[in-house]
């Protein structure tokens, strides 16, 4: 695991696809999209559903090898309103665990503004963490440090004829965009203009392996 | 045909093209409608759209000569809305279709009454589809049509086929082919075949697109009235239509054609060459089929033919008169080409034809047309399986796979019951099934159809004007002002908007496209005549003096295989040491094995640096020389690393992404349909991930499996390959490159994949390359 420096912090980006922030142990993630699958599924189309507890699991598993104090979820945890209450009981036990073991804060997104109390944890719009804004939407007008999700961000590599897909970060000077987490999130080109216009000039994609951090610089 | 239309008996007719099958087929329908009659009476049906259209403008022709009250009418894809609404209202006496349309057509209420009084169900081209999946929907289209018609006669037409009694049974209400009889129609003159070589006789070591030729196919457009130029890719066509335009000093008249191409652009050059006005058009397979055009007396088939039967049906296409022969001229690409040119020419010469393989009818299908029986009203369990396994595809379906079906269309059919209130299927107080909410017949109507195509961009002009798609790897290789050849012309990309790639015309140097996925593969049936060549030298007098020369070479240097053998060469060449594998079993398959040998080589300390394949053989080269080919090739590698390796291959995520849409687990994602800068979408390769994680036997998985390897023979040839190398391998170890390797080491325009190197390093190798690029 590298460490990257941003605005002053040493982060950590996790090829999993999320933050570790070691200097308060966080462990930050974004776009779970819990109940993505059912949400689907009311309108006809019935996509495994298995999303929630596959992507539950996986943040355990990130969990037990990082061991956070703190875990932050930027928004759109759940793929709509009603997401919390399709949860499968599976689900449901592994949140549980994951709330009650932590202190969990869910920022709010556009596809979850609320989030029901049942499932444990304390939801707020926006926090700010030693000088670092949390949001779930970068906001351009705003000069402060923010981590942010929302974009879910990728990067599209072709070399010797194969097509490389892969979740990524994209940074700027003073905005850092996580990936998404969730296990059915798609994504959207790092160099995507919505991205760009998001973070601003000079930014670059962030892809994490085992034992280094790959940078690659994003332009239109 | 007619005394089998008076009996009533159902009928096969084989002949070549140009025999006026058609007509012949619509025979006896129009014997029973010289009496005045309600409704409709035949239902005839076509794989392409454009046929359909095309035989109602011959049909109309004698009836009208004769004043016959016959309406004939098409439904298809392009029928406007209130004419379908019609048809159903006021049927015509005979409706030209598609497979895809007849499944429509049964989803609604009154699909009983309209097919209440069918008499006849005519089927073209039936070979060419029959052993696929629109094969699979037509079949369980034809058992409906029988339990709304009982009785019904059905008239199958198809080119000539190596087995008439499959199609015969295929055709049959319960595979029973006896119900069917068979029709010989006159086989015609002789096909005047030849193959073209260079001015000096010497054929190129390397090439697989017969480029070479392309002054001697210019002076042969020249000669004849109209030719078609057949390419095996998409990208060759375009390369061939380059190169041709680049010597065509007279400015004749040359068009293009391939499936990639927006249907304006081939509507268009379809009708130029009906109309005569094309001296040439340079084609893929989107040719095989469809309208005759009388007038072409030349048919080219640039590269090796890869099939016996498929080139019979090419030559088909030229000169539609029986009594004279139609000319072909074959033009390899290189040596090995030769021979398989050879082979093919020998076989239409002795009528060998290649085999067709039926395997079972795809479970997505069968998901596809339950819910489109579901659509037209309640059904009963057990008297719809029994209609299902009266078509031949679908005979022997158990009970418990129909019920995982209904389970699967009734909410995912996962062990997981999460979706028990999003039911789309429920049983009624009859205990009949039924769908729960009109809308998810509004939506199997929209996304029902077995053609999926791959995730595509279009490619169009700024004023709007369409030229057709270029698939979505290709998309991501270029950049804004980059150039490449596509229908024809020479285009820059002004701005890529994905889904939409907005270019303009240029006079720049272009690159072509490259179109992923799999190749044609040369049929079993060709491979195994190459083979005898090379093991009989008597037969090598008929080659060209340097193809002997060749292979003469390559007895005296190393070895020629024995037809049963698999020829293994080693040797160094250049720092590196090399395997070569002489297997014969198409590019696809050598793709597949090389992936699995380099990384057994990997784990063996051998260092494998990449592999290159054509259709005849496979090359492996490493640092490390290979003492013992015969380890890499053990019979284990089937078990563990090919199920491994197919599991977690872009392969199987295609297919499954294709089953999911069929099967109707998702919508079609419209092309053109825009992406928000929120993802509302999902990608069927993660949902293959969560499923196989959580629920491996799942029915589409099943399917997926299934279809990767049914469809993909090729997969199937690789196993036999492995299976049989232990007893047949024989290993040349040699001091430098045989005659016969040189081919395949010398391959223009193939990229080697280099073993050992996973995404990972992909990834570092092009952050490295960045980083040197844009260093100060």
């Amino acid at each position: 695991m590298v460490r990257f420096s941003f605005c002053g912090h040493d982060l950590i980006a996790l090829p999993q696809g999320a933050l570790f922030w070691p200097a308060r142990r966080a462990l930050l993630v974004a776009d779970l999209h819990l109940e993505k699958a059912s949400w689907f599924a009311r309108g006809g189309q019935m996509l495994p559903p298995y999303d929630s507890i596959a992507t539950l699991a996986d943040l355990t598993a990130l969990a037990a090898s990082v061991g956070p104090a703190e875990i932050w979820c930027l928004g759109d945890s759940f793929h709509d309103t009603g997401g919390c209450e399709r949860l499968p009981e599976r689900a449901c036990e592994l949140l549980a665990a994951l709330t009650h073991a932590h202190r969990w804060t869910w920022i709010t997104g556009n596809h979850d503004p609320v989030v029901a109390a049942i499932v444990g944890g304390e939801a707020v719009a926006e926090a700010e963490l030693d000088g670092l804004i949390l949001r779930h939407e970068a906001d351009p007008g705003d000069p402060r440090p923010e981590l942010s999700g929302h974009f879910h961000p990728k990067l599209r590599i072709h070399r010797r004829g194969r097509l490389v897909s892969r979740r990524c970060f994209v940074m700027s000077e003073t905005k850092l965009i996580l990936p998404a987490f969730g296990a059915l999130t798609g994504g959207l080109e790092a160099h995507h203009p919505e991205i760009l216009r998001a973070v601003g000039p000079g930014a670059e994609a962030l892809v994490p392996l085992s034992d280094r951090l790959l940078r690659f610089p994003v332009a239109a | 045909m007619l005394a089998a239309g008076r009996a009533g008996r159902s009928v096969l007719l084989v002949a070549a093209t140009g025999a006026g099958k058609t007509l012949a087929g619509f025979l006896p329908t129009l014997v029973d409608l010289l009496e005045p009659y309600e409704g409709l009476h035949t239902l005839y049906i076509s794989p392409l759209k454009a046929l359909a259209v095309d035989v109602q403008r011959n049909l109309l022709t004698p009836i009208e000569e004769m004043g016959l009250p016959i309406r004939v009418e098409t439904r298809t894809g392009d029928t406007p809305a209130d004419r379908k609404a019609r048809q159903r209202a006021n049927p015509p006496h005979i409706l030209l279709t598609t497979p895809e349309s007849l499944s429509l057509l049964l989803t609604h209420p009154d699909s009983a009454q309209l097919f209440a009084g069918l008499k006849t169900v005519v089927v073209d081209e039936i070979h060419a589809f029959a052993t696929q999946k629109r094969g699979d929907l037509l079949a369980l289209g034809l058992s409906r049509l029988e339990a709304l018609a009982p009785g019904l006669r059905r008239v199958g037409l198809s080119a000539t086929v190596a087995d008439p009694d499959s199609y015969r049974a295929w055709l049959a209400p319960h595979g029973d082919m006896d119900a069917v009889d068979l029709v010989t129609g006159d086989p015609g003159a002789e096909p005047d075949i030849a193959i073209m070589l260079p001015d000096d006789d010497r054929i190129p070591w390397s090439g697989h697109s017969g480029r070479w030729a392309t002054h001697h196919v210019m002076r042969q457009i020249e000669r004849h009235r109209t030719s078609l130029v057949f390419c095996n890719t998409r990208g060759l066509c375009e390369l061939m239509f380059q190169d041709l335009w680049t010597v065509n000093d007279n400015g004749l008249p040359i068009g293009i054609h391939h499936g990639s191409l927006s249907v304006e652009a081939r509507r268009k050059v379809e009708q130029a060459m009906a109309d005569g006005k094309l001296r040439a058009l340079v084609c893929t397979s989107s040719l095989d089929l469809g309208i005759d055009w009388g007038d072409v007396d030349l048919v080219m088939q640039m590269g090796a033919p890869k099939g016996s039967s498929r080139l019979l049906q090419r030559i088909g296409r030229a000169n539609h008169r029986l009594d004279e022969p139609s000319e072909a001229i074959l033009v390899p690409g290189n040596r090995f080409e030769y021979l398989e040119a050879r082979a093919a020419l020998d076989a239409v010469e002795e009528g060998a034809l290649d085999p067709d393989i039926f395997r079972p009818g795809a479970l997505d299908v069968l998901a596809q047309h339950v819910m489109a029986v579901a659509c037209a009203g309640p059904f009963d369990e057990a008297e719809l399986l029994a209609e299902i396994a009266a078509a031949a595809p679908y005979a022997g379906l158990s009970a418990e796979l129909f019920g995982n079906i209904l389970s699967f269309i009734e909410s995912g059919g996962y062990a997981l019951r999460a979706y028990d209130k999003f039911k789309r299927l429920r049983r009624n107080a009859d205990g009949k099934w039924q769908v729960t909410n009109p809308r998810f017949i509004q939506q199997h109507r929209e996304n029902a159809g077995i053609i999926v195509e791959a995730p595509a961009l279009n490619v169009r002009f700024r004023n709007g004007r369409k030229l057709g798609t270029v698939e979505e790897y290709f998309a991501s290789t270029l950049s804004v002002g980059d150039t490449f050849h596509f229908a024809g012309l020479t285009l820059e990309v002004e701005r890529i908007d994905t889904p939409e790639l907005i270019v303009k015309a240029t006079t720049r140097p272009a690159r072509i496209p490259t179109y992923v996925g799999l190749r044609m593969a040369m049929t079993t049936h060709l491979a195994d005549r190459v083979r005898h060549f090379l093991a009989e030298p008597e037969t090598w007098r008929r080659f060209p003096d340097d193809v002997r020369e060749w292979l003469e070479v390559q007895q005296r240097r190393s070895l020629l295989p024995q037809p049963d053998q698999l020829l293994v060469e080693t040797f160094p060449h250049e720092g590196r040491h090399y395997l070569v594998l002489y297997s014969f079993e198409g590019w696809n398959a050598h793709q597949s094995l090389g992936m699995l040998i380099t990384r057994r080589m990997e784990s063996a300390g051998l260092k494998p640096l990449g592999f290159v394949s054509n259709d005849y053989a496979l090359a492996v080269y490493g640092l490390e020389e290979i003492a013992d080919p015969a380890a890499l090739l053990s019979p284990d590698i089937l078990e563990e690393e090919f199920v491994d390796w197919v599991q977690g291959s872009n392969l199987l995520k295609r297919a499954f992404r294709e089953v999911a849409i069929i099967g109707g687990l998702v919508e079609r994602q419209q092309l053109g349909k825009r992406k928000s800068g929120r993802q509302v979408t999902f990608s069927t390769d993660l949902i293959y991930d969560v499923l196989r994680r959580y629920e491996p036997d799942h029915l589409l998985l099943r399917a997926a499996w299934e279809d990767a390897r049914a469809r993909l023979t090729d997969v199937a040839r690789l196993g036999g390959l492995v299976e049989r190398a232990a007893s047949t391998l024989v290993h040349a170890k040699l001091d430098r490159v045989s005659p016969l390797a040189v081919p395949s080491l010398v391959l223009i325009g193939r990229e080697s994949v280099p073993a050992g190197l996973a995404d990972d390093d992909l990834l570092i190798e092009a952050e490295s390359l960045a980083r040197i690029a844009m260093a100060e």
